[in-house]
């Protein structure tokens, strides 16, 4: 049957107009150089308040001052000294890398190199369940459940604060399991079969070859997650605020209320900090100690994770 | 010349050759093991139930006042009605915005554009932005869109840095979707004489679509339940009416939780986990909904 | 007319020569009386092509003629698909690669600096080694190629189902050509992707190893489909297979990969090219015998 296109001629130097197809490939240009304007508008709010700031404080005082009391937005030496802040945020990662890396490590060896398939249908969306929740809700179980029902009957009501750093610990610990967790276990599971073979053959057991073979080989996956797990705990907000508390200190008491970089934040702008006053400005100071330290260990994670992914490529 | 008397183990059974230490230690191993997994799996049960028993009663004693009510002082007549409002419209804004910028960064990174470092430091810069906390992303939307852009607190405000936050997951998401693609139906495409954005347009993007809406859908579950960026932005709580415009004032329910969890009222800690609970069935429906689309409409390779 | 008493193709004959210097001519006088050969399609002058620093093939001259079957037969790493995807540009798509020498088209330069390479890929078509249907319908496999194309047909569904009669797969298809291309066998799949590749009315068929992912039965069909074929378009086919070549093409080219010194670069030269009758009954060079005959491979 015949159609009514002709043959095409055998020239091939006509080129075809597509003008809009330009039009469109440099709009999805555009897309991708979004992302590079959010990191400088990042930057550039961050920097330019902070700049004002330390031009009222000086960068050594901040740096090395253990006095946080930002109230009244008086400049006085020693008044903005970020180290009890710092010191919080430090308690909450410790603390929570207690709870979390030995949880999120034990279930990501067990379901690697131990758990049934079935069992790991069931644990898996577990773990997806966990890093979904919100954090202002895990933020509630620590103030409602982890300090009445848990810390204070063991410990003692006098011993622990209504506000404390154990149950923004625990509270961040849980979070960080799935962390840990899920890129853990895939560092295991990474490691070749091979490996696994050589040491059963040779009459290993698999806790041997579990804790002697395949976690050395997947230590620098590991080592990752756990950075990361680290600077999500730093970053965490809401679970400390709720349940931490909001006064600065330097100590190394759990049970005692502290206040984390990222708590300051979220009290800051709770309260009334007019534009352009001090307070206003330490804010952004602040967010730009929590985003020079996460960034430093994103960076060093980020490095680990293509060192693991190479290995076995 | 003497032989070497090598003992091999007289039977087969379980750890002949093995001292006890070794197969304490493996049983030793194993338990603890399993109880570390068994013990994350409770604390969540622990969490859940907690959550359920604080909130249930007071979600199911007056339900139509619960999601009809706006906010009060006196935690019985309290309810959720504003929050729930604005994280919807929030949720809008910010799929509107942060859908097409993020699928379409990852289109040009992963089919267009070419390997040079400029395209290297893009996705370095990327893979950063990833774990850069929330609250961050808050100052940068006080910043930015609050005060420079002049938004004020509005829906806008929030939607936009909500949606710049979700930019960097949905763009690696995407990208693993259409990796996913074989190059074959590319070449197949070349072959026929079309053009790398016909190719992109009519077979790859649709086969990637799929995947890509998980994780779109997955981004915004996400996006939702955070807090810390919206209190930076000035989300409020005391919003006495719904929406009408991008550019209102506006109030979110984990805003709202995090309000009623920090008064000292028992009531208002019932509230605060009654309207948990109303944000975990959201989130899981959306969780839910993202695993229905991965399930059904993945193409099989 | 060409000249009867042409010379054949020639080569000096012992390995580690170039391929055959002076251009070959096969004398179309020779050919069965089907289709009158014209002026060849392609005129290939001194090709090589490179990956980076890698010379993939060398010094490649020969001429395709049209509407014929050109086998290109030679052991694995002979740069054989390396060679015919230099026809239709699909090299390019690889970052780093470089063409040296000509190839002309229907006396336009292949490579020439107004040359599109989307118009090329259009008239040289080409079908792969494993079936690659669009993962849509049947009828939207055919009709992606002149859709994007910009051909307006006045009536698409003719245009695919003529598609499909000519792929000789519209018997088996016509009542479920809205189903997905996946419910298809391997050889459908395969009659697919000739179809979809006829659909764009292209003036050549590429072919790389057609049938080395189907069984002997979607072979024979595909290798009947080609005979018919032949007769509106030119096809190029490079196969492993031998007792292929030797069934269904017109000519058959032998390449052969040279070692270099230190044995770490293979690069593929065209050894001898003639009339496929004459290259395996009675080939000129002892490299190609050898290949003929199995003693190497």
């Amino acid at each position: 049957m015949a159609t009514s296109i002709p043959i095409p001629d055998r020239n091939i130097t006509r080129h075809r107009s597509r003008p809009g197809e330009r039009a469109v490939v440099g709009l999805l240009a555009v897309c991708a150089v979004v992302s590079v304007l959010v990191t400088l508008g990042i930057i550039a709010v961050l920097a330019g308040e902070t700049i004002s700031f330390f031009a009222k404080v000086p960068v050594l005082d901040f740096l090395t001052g253990t006095r946080w009391a930002p109230l009244g937005g008086r400049v006085e030496a020693g008044d903005f000294g970020v180290l009890p802040l710092i010191n919080g945020s430090l308690m909450i990662a410790v603390g929570s890398l207690f709870v979390g890396l030995p949880l999120g490590l034990a279930t990501a060896v067990y379901l690697a190199e131990y758990a049934r398939p079935r069992v790991r249908s069931v644990v898996k969306p577990v773990l997806e369940v966990l890093a979904g929740i919100p954090t202002v809700v895990v933020g509630f179980f620590a103030l409602n459940f982890v300090t009445p029902t848990l810390l204070r009957p063991i410990f003692g009501d006098e011993r622990v604060f209504i506000f404390n750093a154990a149950a923004g610990a625990v509270a961040v610990g849980l979070m960080i399991l799935p962390v840990i967790a899920s890129i853990s276990e895939d560092a295991m599971r990474a490691v070749p079969q091979a490996l696994r073979e050589a040491a059963f053959g040779m009459g290993a057991s698999r806790r041997v070859v579990a804790l002697r073979v395949v976690m050395p080989a997947a230590l620098s996956g590991i080592a990752a997650s756990v950075i990361l797990a680290v600077s999500r705990a730093v970053g965490e907000t809401m679970a400390v605020t709720i349940a931490s508390g909001n006064t600065p200190r330097l100590t190394t008491d759990f049970f005692d209320s502290i206040q984390t970089l990222t708590a300051y934040i979220a009290q800051t702008v709770s309260g009334e900090a007019a534009a352009g006053s001090i307070r206003y400005e330490s804010l952004f100071a602040v967010g730009a100690t929590l985003f020079l330290i996460t960034l430093g260990m994103n960076l060093l994670s980020i490095r680990l994770v293509r060192r693991f992914r190479q290995a076995y490529q | 010349m003497t032989a070497v008397a090598v003992g091999a183990p007289a039977g087969l059974g379980r750890g002949a050759s093995r001292t006890r230490l070794s197969l304490l230690l493996d049983g030793v191993a194993a338990f603890s093991l399993f109880l570390g997994t068994f013990l994350g799996v409770v604390a969540l049960g622990l969490l859940l139930v907690t959550i359920y028993d604080r909130g249930w009663d007071r979600l199911a004693a007056d339900p139509g006042a619960f999601f009809g009510n706006f906010v009060s002082r006196f935690p019985a007549r309290a309810g959720i009605k504003a929050a729930l409002y604005g994280t919807m419209w929030l949720m809008g804004l910010t799929a509107l915005f942060s859908f097409p910028v993020g699928v379409g960064a990852a289109v040009y990174l992963e089919e267009f554009a070419p390997r040079n470092r400029l395209t290297n430091l893009i996705e370095a810069n990327i893979a950063n932005l990833a774990g850069v906390p929330s609250v961050v992303y808050g100052i940068l939307g006080l910043g930015v869109f609050v005060r420079f852009l002049g938004m004020g607190p509005s829906l806008l405000a929030g939607g936009l840095t909500l949606g710049v936050m979700s930019l960097p997951v949905i763009i690696i998401a995407a990208r693993e979707s259409l990796r996913a693609v074989p190059e074959s139906v590319r070449l197949a495409a070349y072959a026929l004489g079309a053009t790398k954005w016909q190719a992109v347009r009519h077979h790859v993007l649709p086969a990637a679509m799929p995947g890509t809406m998980t994780g779109v859908i997955l981004s915004l579950s996400r996006a939702i339940g955070e807090t810390a960026p919206l209190l930076v932005i000035g989300a409020a709580v005391s919003i006495f009416n719904t929406p009408d415009d991008v550019r209102d004032p506006f109030s979110a329910l984990p805003v709202l939780i995090f309000n009623w969890t920090s008064r000292p009222q028992p009531a208002f800690a019932e509230a605060a986990a009654a309207a948990s609970i109303v944000l975990l069935a959201m989130l899981l429906a959306m969780n839910a909904v993202a695993i229905f689309v991965r399930n059904r409409f993945s193409t099989r390779w | 007319m060409p000249d009867p008493n042409a010379t054949l193709s020639q080569s000096a004959g012992a390995p580690g020569t170039a391929g055959p210097t002076r251009r070959p001519e096969v004398p179309a006088a020779d050919d069965p009386p089907t289709v009158a050969a014209g002026a060849p399609v392609f005129r290939i002058d001194d090709l090589s092509f490179f990956y980076g620093a890698f010379r993939a093939i060398r010094g490649v001259t020969m001429d395709i003629a049209e509407n014929r079957i050109t086998a290109v037969i030679g052991p694995s790493g002979c740069g054989k698909s390396t060679f015919i995807r230099c026809l239709n540009r699909m090299n390019e798509l690889i970052p780093g690669t470089r063409v040296e020498g000509r190839i002309a088209y229907h006396d336009q330069d292949l490579y020439g600096d107004d040359v599109d390479p989307i118009e090329v890929r259009r008239r040289i078509g080409m079908v792969f080694q494993k079936p690659n249907p669009f993962p849509k319908s049947i009828y939207d496999n055919v009709a992606f190629g002149p859709r994007v194309n910009g051909m307006k047909p006045s009536s698409m569904d003719d245009l695919v189902e003529e598609s499909l009669r000519k792929a000789a797969l519209w018997d088996e298809v016509k009542d479920k050509v809205k189903k997905s291309a996946f419910s298809l066998s391997g050889g459908q799949q395969q009659r697919l992707c000739i179809a979809r590749c006829i659909a764009v009315r292209p003036d050549v068929i590429l072919m790389d190893e057609p049938c080395s992912a189907l069984d002997p039965l979607a072979t024979n069909r595909i290798e009947e489909l080609m005979m018919e074929l032949k007769r509106d378009y030119t096809i190029v086919i490079v196969t492993h297979n031998m007792q292929q070549a030797a069934r269904v093409s017109d000519r058959t080219a032998f390449f052969t990969a040279e070692v270099s010194d230190e044995g770490r670069e293979r690069t593929g030269v065209l050894v001898e090219f003639d009339r496929t009758e004459r290259i395996f009954t009675a080939p000129s060079d002892r490299r190609t015998e050898d290949y003929i005959t199995g003693r190497f491979g």
